[in-house]
């Protein structure tokens, strides 16, 4: 059982972080408690922090996609104001200024899963995903949308074009 | 099986699958407790072995995407996530 000081160490470590990658942890700190509480346990148990809303099959190659931050965080942010867990925030909602909506989960059935990883290995990405180009700095990424911050020099998703 | 009991009013069979590190579902089944429903939980994630795979197996018959918190009321209703006012509403309290 982790004390409480190593969660409230662990949740700051979070937060820095996500801050400084332009992202925001949910700043109701006693729910924020409760999910870091679950990372951990699943640290302890699995030997890497898997999501703590979803069930892990406790080998590293099945969870990687639920490793926190998980493959879906960012397509639920943009969606929902909020991840599956709700750990990560926009910052509309860090600030108060929204509610999140509730997330479903959007991982695909085992089944599906597994239909997937085997499209990514005969599919290259520059098929699958557009790429967004910071208009200011010029940093790349290929994924359905723009990040809500840019991770490089931390402007708006809105300064972002289409590049590919 | 690890199914726990929590005493309460009788809203029909009320059963939550869950899992012990998920906020949603400690959420889930404060809203029960809180509402005097009487209910069975069980945590997915401590089972292990065939007990895992049979619960597991159970809880996709009823929500094949396996997400938790998911809620069967009376092996008919099914709520899948924190939907307080579903709740609410499925067991008339």
């Amino acid at each position: 059982m982790m004390s409480d000081e190593e969660v409230d160490r662990f949740a700051r470590d979070l937060a820095l972080e996500a801050e400084a990658g332009g992202y925001h942890t949910n700043p109701d700190r006693e729910f924020t408690r409760g999910l870091v509480r679950g990372l951990l346990a699943n640290l302890e148990r699995y030997g890497y922090i898997s999501c703590p809303c979803r069930l892990a099959a406790g080998n590293r190659e099945d969870d990687l996609d639920i490793i926190c931050p998980c493959d879906y965080r960012d397509p639920d942010l943009a969606d929902y104001g909020a991840c599956y867990c709700a750990l990560y925030v926009t910052a509309d909602v860090e600030a108060g200024l929204s509610t999140p909506d509730p997330v479903p989960e959007r991982r695909p059935p085992p089944a599906e899963r597994r239909r997937q990883k085997e499209e990514r290995a005969a599919v290259p990405g520059a098929r699958r995903y557009p790429v967004w180009r910071c208009r200011v700095c010029g940093y790349l990424c290929a994924r359905d949308e723009p990040p809500e911050i840019c991770p490089i020099c931390r402007v708006s998703r809105d300064r972002f074009e289409r590049f590919m | 099986m690890a199914m726990q009991h929590v005493p309460g009013v009788d809203h029909g069979r009320v059963i939550l699958y869950a899992l012990s590190t998920c906020g949603w579902c400690a959420r889930t089944k404060q809203l029960l407790a809180d509402l005097g429903v009487g209910f069975s939980y069980v945590y997915v994630d401590l089972l292990a072995g065939e007990e895992r795979d049979r619960v597991v197996r159970e809880v996709e018959r009823w929500n094949p995407r396996l997400s938790f918190p998911t809620v069967v009321i009376d092996d008919a209703k099914v709520i899948v996530g924190f939907r307080e006012d579903e709740i609410r509403e499925a067991v008339g309290a």
